[in-house]
């Protein structure tokens, strides 16, 4: 199918911040299960942005402002062409070896709970297990929006039993790496079945490697594997790695922040569908 | 234990060795409370001159003197030309496998070291993965820490090769040591140490990114004057000519590093950061870190700026990796290690783990991640309970831990009160790279440990140091 995002982040100082620089993990990248088409990025302030690739395989933007602002939306918006894969991810150069995957970070370390959680699992071939993983976290985590904080720790979100998708996903990541499986964060978008298209926040899944497949996608906080609903656009090691923007202000001083985030699928007849070769 | 190689008396035929034959009459011949006197001079200057050292864990002072002892380290040239050869041998492997290791991986995928235990390594930098640093340099500046248990029995301890500290006290010990005793330096040929700072102003020119032109700009990068090497950061930019500054003095714009001059913002082309990977850039590693620079892997990543040393190579000097290092120095340079490694099991293998537990009260036992001598286990002088103690910890976490045999140190002739008495030291040499070659400042960082029989010679630990002279022929 073909999924329609369009996401603001507005960002609003205190006072007149000096200058601005911005890590932006925005932009998506094609693979089998998505096509990006006209991808675009605006600022509503001047500013300098220069794209690269980081060692995760993400398209970073730097972002620095040319003048002083009291404020700054960085809007992205285009268009995705989805398949659904299973959740098998294909397609993708990958400059890290799995075992990277394997790396706790302050965010993923597991505790004593966690690592029972892990061992509750049971025996199995790791795709299996996953599965199991999943399921246990999507029926023990209750998802509860103000719950926890972008900081919170899988520990400490598991502790409480509630969470954000961020949460379920660490979590996930957390629980995997105990059971030897590779793991890692995954931000994204989501385009909701229950035809909510204005949304609060951009979505966030893990991945597991499992040896024969590669990389597979695990949405614990949906008790799913992504499907065509789902654009990947940027992973690492946490949720920290994977963070749609990481930025610091000059002189702004206390910042707030506002999303705007609208995902929807395309209209389109089944004759294009098929000229693209997604029908 | 047996008797330690004494530097002056060797193995303990009597005789003296030729490098301290003159020392050795001259002490003979000195007034009985002569040395006494210059040590406290030497105290007293250094004091004045604010030569400090904070030491961790230590609440009655914030910052101490490292005692200083006036009797030199000698080293003879051939004995140096040996070392010297070692060194440069072992940093350009050094180089070499982090080349690899942040590149194609051929040592690991031809089993020289195992995949997980870099690839899940704290210290290996997935941001790293497929970038190569100005010049392929990635190791500027190494302080591998060597000791000796015979006439030709040189080991090397640790290779640091993160941000290394001492070499203000290599320095300044020569300094003093000048001005102490002119005497005794009219009777010797002792190799100049001060040609470091140039060598290494050098070294860092020729590290700089393309596009930096003929006279790159250069600054030291300290976390602040809260960091125990502070005094060092202060002395090496005032040496090197170059600016001192802290996160706060630079900012990154349009992938470019500038620093903030009252004349405006001034392009800053290699960064000699005193700083640790984790707090260098707080959008992309540590997010609460207030001492680094945001943006800066940017810079890095776009081939703007040199970082001294490179962000990721604290994976060599891990010291779980550090057994391997024979293997990798013959995987990359086709010869034999020159310098050897101390024995080491490693606790991560059951088999090593089993032997090491049995034997704990002989064994010098290291966290793997650990440096300046904390968090060790000394066997033979642990008391029964801190041995137990620390074997809970090394079953609770294998990985964390290797194990060494008790190395017997060499000891050097050192003031004790009025009289000279053995003490044991290690020595911290000080190798610079860069895209001219490696090349190694001849002296380095005696440590002693002052205490009688005590084998920590860390400045953290109670050590002391020595000025170190490698003798010309």
């Amino acid at each position: 199918m073909r999924i329609r995002i369009d996401h603001s982040t507005r960002y609003g100082y205190a006072r007149p911040a000096r200058f601005i620089v911005q890590m932006l993990r925005l932009t998506p990248r094609s693979c089998e299960s998505q096509q990006v088409g006209d991808w675009r990025i605006e600022t509503d302030v001047d500013a300098r942005l220069r794209r690269s690739e980081d060692a995760f395989g993400n398209i970073v933007h730097s972002l620095y402002t040319e003048r002083p602002t009291d404020s700054l939306t960085i809007r992205v918006m285009g268009e995705v062409s989805t398949v659904d894969t299973g959740g098998v991810i294909r397609g993708q150069s990958e400059r890290l070896s799995p075992l990277v995957f394997l790396r706790d970070t302050a965010l993923t370390r597991a505790d004593a709970a966690i690592l029972d959680f892990a061992q509750a699992i049971g025996q199995g071939d790791p795709l299996d297990r996953m599965h199991r993983l999943m399921g246990a976290l999507h029926r023990d985590v209750a998802f509860e929006v103000g719950s926890t904080s972008a900081t919170h720790t899988a520990a400490e979100a598991f502790a409480q039993r509630r969470g954000v998708c961020q949460d379920h996903a660490q979590i996930f990541i957390s629980a995997a790496h105990r059971l030897g499986v590779p793991a890692r964060y995954v931000s994204g978008h989501l385009n909701r079945s229950d035809g909510q298209h204005d949304q609060d926040a951009a979505h966030a899944w893990a991945e597991a490697w499992i040896e024969g497949l590669g990389w597979v996608g695990f949405d614990p906080a949906n008790g799913i594997c992504p499907t065509d609903q789902y654009v990947r656009v940027a992973v690492g090691l946490d949720a920290l790695g994977a963070t749609p923007i990481r930025g610091t202000s000059y002189g702004g001083g206390q910042e707030s922040l506002t999303v705007a985030l609208h995902v929807r699928p395309v209209q389109q007849s089944q004759q294009q569908l098929q000229s693209r070769g997604w029908g | 234990m047996t008797k330690a190689f004494d530097e002056m008396n060797g193995g303990g035929s009597g005789s003296i060795r030729d490098s301290y034959k003159t020392l050795a009459a001259w002490l003979q011949n000195a007034p009985p409370d002569l040395l006494q006197a210059r040590s406290r001079q030497a105290e007293l200057f250094f004091r004045r001159m604010g030569v400090t050292f904070a030491v961790y864990g230590d609440e009655e002072s914030n910052e101490r003197l490292i005692p200083f002892d006036v009797v030199p380290r000698i080293i003879g040239a051939d004995e140096w030309s040996g070392l010297e050869a070692g060194l440069k041998q072992r940093v350009s492997a050094i180089n070499a496998f982090l080349k690899d290791i942040y590149g194609p991986q051929e040592c690991i995928k031809a089993g020289v070291v195992p995949a997980d235990l870099i690839l899940t390594n704290p210290h290996y930098r997935p941001e790293m993965q497929g970038r190569r640093p100005p010049g392929d340099v990635w190791c500027h500046i190494a302080g591998v820490d060597l000791v000796r248990t015979g006439e030709d029995g040189f080991y090397v301890l640790e290779d640091n090769v993160r941000t290394p500290s001492g070499v203000s006290y290599m320095l300044e010990n020569r300094e003093m040591m000048m001005r102490l005793f002119p005497d005794l330096f009219a009777e010797h040929s002792v190799r100049p140490v001060e040609i470091y700072t140039d060598m290494l102003l050098r070294s860092l020119q020729a590290s700089a990114p393309d596009g930096a032109g003929e006279d790159p700009t250069i600054v030291v990068l300290t976390p602040g004057p809260f960091n125990s090497a502070y005094y060092e950061h202060s002395f090496l930019a005032d040496k090197l000519g170059v600016e001192l500054v802290e996160g706060g003095d630079l900012f990154v714009n349009d992938d470019t590093v500038f620093m903030r001059t009252t004349e405006g913002p001034k392009r800053v082309d290699v960064i000699y950061r005193r700083i640790d990977d984790d707090f260098i850039d707080p959008l992309t590693f540590m997010p609460n870190s207030a001492v680094g620079v945001p943006g800066l892997m940017s810079a890095y990543h776009a081939g703007r700026v040199t970082l001294a040393n490179a962000v990721g190579t604290g994976v060599a000097d891990d010291k779980a990796v550090y057994t391997y290092m024979p293997q990798i120095i013959r995987f990359f340079t086709g010869e034999d290690a020159i310098l050897q490694n101390v024995p080491t099991w490693r606790c991560r293998e059951p088999e090593a783990l089993k032997e090491v537990l049995g034997k704990l009260d002989q064994l010098v036992v290291k966290e793997v991640g650990g440096s300046g001598g904390y968090g060790m286990l000394v066997g033979p002088a642990a008391t029964k309970a801190e041995i137990e103690a620390f074997r809970a910890k090394l079953i609770a976490d294998p990985d964390d831990f290797i194990a060494q045999p008790t190395l017997s140190l060499s000891t050097a002739p050192t003031l004790n009160g009025g009289d000279l008495s053995p003490r044991h030291v290690d020595l911290r040499p000080f190798v610079l790279s860069s895209p001219a070659g490696v090349r190694v400042a001849p002296g380095g960082l005696t440590r002693v440990a002052l205490k009688e029989g005590s084998l920590v010679v860390n400045s953290s630990q109670g050590g002391g140091t020595k000025d170190t002279w490698v003798l010309d022929n």
